[in-house]
């Protein structure tokens, strides 16, 4: 369905990822096209193990291919410093945000990533704060990462993310985890970024709300459909009676 | 778990992180050196005065000292026996050295400053800040990264040593010296540690997507002013009376705190006169 059109953020051409022999040797992605225009919003989703978090690990150079390449901006990326340019404009948050807040407070690890782009201490430092206030969570800089719950922990990762004003967005399972009025809150704050973005998660309500174009891997490669047709169906309505739609 | 403060709101608390971290290493570095028994009493006063100032916590300080002086209770038991010298007692026909003594008691004032000095300078400011602190005083950045991360996932860690026993407990384990207990505890400690490599790497690879190149700056903001001007010129001129002391200790040695006293009133006296012909007084 989707071509990699030539003014896509990145894209990947014919790619194939096996993890080493000494890890099983398996074959995770092979002869794989996927591309990010600005603006696109694509939701992926797929069983444990399809390899979705494979698939963006791809894309920021962590793991590396055995075929194909990975174009940023039309060039192909071949080495870590390529890479490093490309994580500069990809913002991935991890599907654990305990990994993704490694200093002891939130304001210094909100401001390392406009560091590491080159701003001064007080650059960064407005600059976080800025990312901070914009999501109403100016009250957590001196916080200590380490104390935050589940559901802050999640906003501080993407808030560190945020900070470095990205192109586009990797959301690995943004709403792992979380509860009701938290994913909640990260689907209206996703919903009001107009940032390209690649989301990954299992909750089809969730990934309807946030994306407008979706896709599967199947048989190691992406396969684009269009989940949104209509059919009756029974879920559970958490809080029972209160009124709601369905899209 | 670990960040329980230690010490309470104070005078010293308002000033500036950066000037409290650089002036507790003077002070050690002015601590460390000292040979004259009576410049250690002088340096171990001024630390007490700075640890009164800072409102210390008793029963966290209380703990601290214990820690310090069961490790300075060892070398007392053992200097005297080690240390040539004249002997104070006979025991068993076992001498106890009175230089042993003595090079125990200025070890025992000694290390006890270090820690008044650290709980009032340094232990006054939260962890982070400490780091941030650190960080602005250029200290080497190996040494910043690897307490800053300390800092950050100790209590992960011992979070997760704590999931690991529960989960063996709730299987009915109970740690005994059998055979069984200590292969259970080998495991679990191999599987901490597993899991904290493998951590580091996924916490590695976060830096790396957030375009980290090896370089780390603090975005802390401090500020000195005349309260650090204060502070400063306190401990410095309390660094220098002791300083004065040692070397006036080690060009006479022998001489006793009077006659010391004594000689100290005359050097500043000459110091003063010189000074007041310099300028013309």
């Amino acid at each position: 369905m989707e071509q990699p059109s030539a003014d896509a953020i990145f894209a990947l051409e014919g790619i194939a990822f096996a993890y080493p022999a000494a890890q099983g040797g398996c074959e995770v992605l092979r002869e794989l096209d996927f591309s990010l225009a600005p603006g696109q919003r694509i939701g992926l989703y797929g069983p444990n193990g399809s390899g979705k978090t494979t698939l963006l690990r791809c894309i920021t150079g962590l793991c590396r291919l055995s075929a194909g390449k990975v174009l940023f901006h039309g060039v192909p990326v071949e080495d870590e410093e390529g890479f490093h340019r490309l994580r500069c404009a990809v913002g991935y948050v991890l599907q654990s945000a305990d990994d993704q807040l490694f200093f002891p407070t939130v304001l210094e690890d909100v401001a390392f990533g406009p560091l590491n782009l080159g701003m001064g201490a007080d650059e960064a430092r407005d600059c976080a704060l800025d990312t901070l206030r914009s999501l109403g969570m100016e009250s957590f800089a001196d916080r200590l990462t380490h104390r935050l719950s589940g559901g802050e922990k999640k906003m501080a990762s993407l808030a560190a993310v945020l900070a470095m004003k990205p192109e586009a967005l990797l959301l690995d399972e943004p709403t792992g985890g979380l509860d009701m009025a938290s994913q909640d809150r990260l689907c209206e704050l996703l919903k009001s970024l107009d940032v390209a973005r690649v989301t990954i998660s299992h909750d089809w309500d969730f990934l309807a709300e946030v994306s407008d174009a979706f896709c599967t891997i199947q048989d190691k490669a992406i396969s684009w459909t269009s989940p949104l047709t209509s059919h009756t169906h029974r879920h559970a309505h958490p809080g029972g009676g209160s009124p709601h739609s369905h899209g | 778990m670990f960040d329980e403060p230690t010490t309470r709101p104070s005078c010293l608390t308002r000033t500036d992180p950066r000037v409290r971290m650089a002036l507790a290493l003077a002070a050690s570095l002015a601590l460390a050196p000292l040979k004259a028994p009576c410049a250690c009493v002088a340096c171990f006063a001024l630390s007490l005065a700075l640890l009164a100032l800072a409102r210390p916590c008793l029963k966290a300080l209380g703990a601290r000292l214990l820690g310090v002086n069961v490790f300075v209770a060892f070398l007392a038991a053992m200097l005297p026996l080690s240390v040539p010298g004249e002997p104070a007692a006979t025991l068993l026909s076992v001498d106890f050295s009175k230089q042993g003594f003595a090079m125990a008691g200025l070890i025992a004032l000694k290390a006890n400053a270090f820690v008044a000095f650290f709980t009032a300078l340094v232990a006054s400011m939260d962890a982070p800040t400490a780091a941030y602190a650190m960080e602005r005083l250029r200290m080497p950045s190996k040494l910043v990264f690897i307490f800053i991360f300390t800092l950050r996932f100790i209590h992960d860690i011992a979070e997760e040593w704590k999931r690991l026993t529960t989960a063996a407990r709730l299987r009915g384990f109970v740690p005994k010296s059998t055979r069984h207990g200590y292969r259970t505890l080998g495991a679990l400690l191999g599987l901490l540690i597993l899991h904290s490599i493998q951590r580091a790497q996924r916490v590695h690879e976060a830096m790396l997507l957030r375009g980290f190149a090896g370089t780390f700056r603090s975005v802390a903001k401090f500020r000195a002013g005349w309260r650090d001007a204060v502070l400063a010129g306190f401990v410095l001129a309390g660094i220098a009376l002791v300083a004065g002391i040692e070397v006036l200790w080690r060009q006479h040695p022998g001489l006793d705190a009077a006659s010391l006293a004594a000689q100290a009133q005359d050097c500043a006296r000459e110091l003063g006169l010189r000074l007041a012909a310099r300028l013309g007084l």
